[in-house]
């Protein structure tokens, strides 16, 4: 288990450096820091004294892979790629194109996107599952008819619509909770509430319709007609013999999310005015803010790996057949 | 007059042209065309289908573009020169002239008299006063205003009567032409629901097209322009985009897909690797960032774009190409997990036995076969971009701005609830358009699932009703 681990973590370093090399070309490549600035500093008309102090500032007036100047602290290590890309392996984020310490950004951020995320994610499954067994319950029925009519339409609707719609109908018609904005400490759960509603109920279409595919196909298994002929009740065969034995396909989607929830909600926290981390994402995005949006990128794929092992161990937990060899 | 041809305009209708192509091969084979006929004899698929076909047409009317020549000056020096006009309109902007030209000067609500702002008037006597004021163009024949509800109610009623003329025309002329052709061949359509559907579409066709003259069925905006011109110039974006997307993922998600599985070994661990990189980045901060490096592209090549529409489709078709370049993952993997599976069966091994080069062993054997997980994917996919697009947009990077599209319409919503009285006309009819288009999207995608994923027993929303059907 333990060397399978340490396979996974040596084989996703190549991963994370493509995805470095990649942003690293999408950022200074193709767009020279000689354009961000000119972005940045707004308008064309701009001194070349500004763009010059502007990328001394930053760092970005290095060379972009080797430095040949003698002078310099080392040939490869005084390099804008080093310097701004592979640092980010050792999670030193540096500054922002503003000035402000990333790192220290991220760290008060995670809160709030967490505290949106976790409820919204664990009350979403539940819901999902529950609802997508209730619908196998009455499989073959008109129930089941109206109930996918239900999730066919939920997940026709555009996310953007259940947020404009929850905080016209709730925020503003008839004051239940705050419209936007966000306490920090226990006044947060009246901001929550909403953004928590909104997320569970734009999931629902989407979540039951996989959810119910997946039942459906273990629904004819021989073990389930086994303890329906035992006499064993249906609610019983659903939730004590189908769920565990539904449990692998369920888990290949759910556990590679966990991870990327600290990563915050892009629409949710900027309709809502969390400030959380997708906030900070989508306003640095329009600031074009690209040390942040770098930083960012490559925390979202350290995170995306670190869901695909979590996905590999859990299988062993609920899975006595499956092994990791290493 | 002279015909402008966007670079949009001329992928959609290779596309079309790419659709008729199936189509006919479609019909030389009887396996798919016994699956499609599958698709088309259940009410949901050929009701959907009705309705993206209009869709499509009405992508297909905004996408015919020309320029109007400009009327001489008679002061001006003769010359043979014909200069034509900066503003590109297209078939669908000659359709709703009337409409498009009816600019007001600021919002108004859905069959509004009055504007929705206070604007200073002077009376009769001279003085001013600050009152509505009746709006310019939206119902200007009518001269007691007390009388407007009684006039929506004729005009509805004359509109309605023309539809059902109209809708009795059609169904009856395709009455005529299915009955003619061979009646084994179309018996298994279900009649009563195309025939529903497309009087349905006419009717509300005759409708919007009778009031929308006369009234801003959909309100203005903040500019006075009506809401129902934009939430139906936004049609095209919005099948474009889902479209032309859809198609640009293909050929990674195929071509690496098959070869991965096929060839195994070196490739397969590249491909895999590439895969794996794409799918780790966030896909959104993926896209944001491309978007941003258009822009800038944009900005300093602007000597490149001539008009504005220009700029506009560059940046949309840049769009396109984006998504699909950041969405091929998903399908490829499962092309792959196939092919890995199909590449091992015995008519495979014989192939490679008898000699057959691998070119061919993946033309004849391995592509047909993997041809459902294809058009499954290539439904799904369409409805999903199309919700991407008004995500993008809301996020500032999307469409270009000067472009209709429903992303933009909703973007703009968001301060116009916030007003007071609330502008809720806008947002809502870039939703429901938007909703409709989805969800005969999904509705489809759903039929087509079921007919061609030979695992799936019935899954779709009404497979108990087929299957009885079947049974019969």
């Amino acid at each position: 288990m333990f060397t399978y681990i340490l396979r996974r973590i040596l084989y996703s370093l190549p991963i994370l450096l493509g995805v470095n090399v990649l942003t690293f070309a999408l950022f200074f490549l193709v767009n020279s820091p000689d354009q961000m600035a000119q972005v940045q500093l707004g308008g064309k008309h701009i001194s070349a004294e500004a763009v010059t102090q502007w990328k001394v500032e930053r760092g970005y007036d290095k060379p972009l892979f080797i430095n040949n100047d003698p002078d310099s602290d080392g040939l490869l290590t005084d390099t804008v790629f080093f310097e701004k890309s592979l640092k980010l392996f050792v999670f030193d984020f540096g500054k922002s194109d503003e000035g402000r310490v990333i790192a220290q950004d991220i760290s008060q951020r995670m809160w709030p996107s967490l505290a949106v995320q976790i409820p919204t994610f664990i009350i979403g499954i539940i819901v999902n599952i529950s609802f997508a067994l209730i619908v196998v319950m009455f499989r073959a029925s008109l129930f089941e008819v109206g109930a996918m009519i239900f999730c066919i339409v939920v997940f026709s609707i555009s996310a953007v619509f259940y947020i404009i719609g929850g905080q016209f109908m709730f925020g503003k018609l008839w004051h239940l909770v705050p419209v936007s904005g966000y306490l920090h400490g226990i006044e947060a759960v009246k901001f929550l509430i909403l953004p928590v509603i909104i997320g569970v109920l734009s999931g629902i279409g989407g979540g039951t319709r996989l959810y119910r595919a997946i039942f459906t196909e273990e629904i004819n298994r021989d073990y389930v007609r086994t303890a329906r002929a035992k006499g064993v009740s249906e609610l019983s065969v659903l939730f004590k013999h189908l769920l565990p034995n539904a449990m692998i396909p369920i888990l290949t989607g759910i556990v590679v999310v966990i991870p990327t929830l600290f990563m915050g909600s892009l629409l949710m926290e900027s309709f809502f005015g969390i400030p959380g981390l997708g906030s900070y994402t989508l306003d640095a995005i329009q600031a074009q803010d690209f040390a942040v949006v770098r930083s960012m990128v490559f925390i979202g794929s350290v995170l995306y790996i670190i869901g695909l092992i979590l996905t590999d161990i859990s299988y062993t937990l609920v899975d006595p057949r499956v092994r990791l060899s290493s | 007059m002279k015909f402008t041809m966007l670079y949009s305009d001329g992928l959609l209708f290779v596309l079309i042209a790419a659709i008729f192509w199936m189509i006919k091969t479609i019909r030389t084979n009887p396996q798919t065309a016994k699956k499609w006929r599958y698709v088309f004899q259940t009410r949901v698929g050929c009701g959907s289908f009705i309705i993206i076909a209009f869709y499509l047409l009405i992508a297909i009317l905004d996408s015919i573009h020309y320029r109007q020549a400009l009327v001489q000056a008679p002061a001006s020096p003769v010359s043979t020169e014909i200069h034509y006009s900066s503003e590109v309109k297209s078939v669908l902007d000659f359709i709703l002239t009337d409409v498009k030209a009816n600019v007001e000067t600021t919002y108004s609500a859905p069959f509004a008299l009055y504007s929705f702002a206070k604007e200073n008037q002077t009376d009769s006597q001279g003085r001013v006063y600050r009152d509505y004021a009746r709006l310019k163009y939206a119902g200007s024949h009518i001269v007691d205003p007390t009388n407007q509800t009684n006039d929506i109610l004729v005009r509805s009623a004359i509109a309605l009567g023309q539809g059902l003329i109209i809708s009795l025309l059609v169904v009856g002329l395709i009455n005529f032409l299915l009955k003619r052709k061979l009646n084994q061949t179309t018996s298994y359509l279900p009649l009563v629901t195309i025939y529903c559907t497309l009087s349905l579409l006419i009717v509300l066709n005759t409708w919007a097209i009778q009031l929308g003259g006369v009234y801003h069925i959909f309100g203005t905006d903040k500019v006075g322009t009506d809401v129902f011109y934009q939430a139906v110039k936004a049609i095209r974006t919005g099948v474009l985009i889902g479209t032309l997307a859809t198609i640009l993922t293909l050929p990674l998600a195929i071509g690496l897909g098959i070869s991965a599985g096929y060839f195994k070994g070196l490739v397969d661990d590249v491909v895999q690797y590439v895969y794996t990189t794409l799918n780790s980045i966030p896909g959104i901060l993926l896209i944001a960032a491309s978007i941003l490096l258009i822009d800038v592209y944009i900005e300093t090549h602007q000597a490149d774009f001539n008009l504005t529409i220009e700029r506009a489709d560059f940046k949309f078709l840049s769009l396109c190409l984006i998504l699909g370049l950041t969405s091929w993952t998903g399908l490829c993997r499962l092309l792959r997990a196939e092919t890995l599976k199909i590449s091992q069966l015995d008519y495979v091994q014989a192939a490679h036995a008898f000699g057959v080069p691998h070119r061919k062993v993946i033309g004849r054997h391995i592509l047909p076969n993997v041809t459902h997980i294809i058009l499954i994917a290539l439904v799904l996919d369409f409805s999903a971009f199309v919700l991407a697009e008004s995500v993008l947009s809301y996020i500032g990077v999307g469409v270009d701005a000067s472009m209709n599209s429903w992303g933009n319409m909703i973007n703009a919503a968001r301060s116009e609830l916030s007003r007071d009285p609330t502008v809720w006309w806008s947002v809502t009819a870039a939703f429901s358009l938007m909703f409709v288009l989805v969800l005969a999207a999904n509705l489809f995608a759903d039929e087509v699932r079921d007919a061609f994923d030979p695992r799936i027993v019935k899954a779709g929303i009404f497979g108990i009703k087929r299957k009885q059907a079947q049974e019969i």
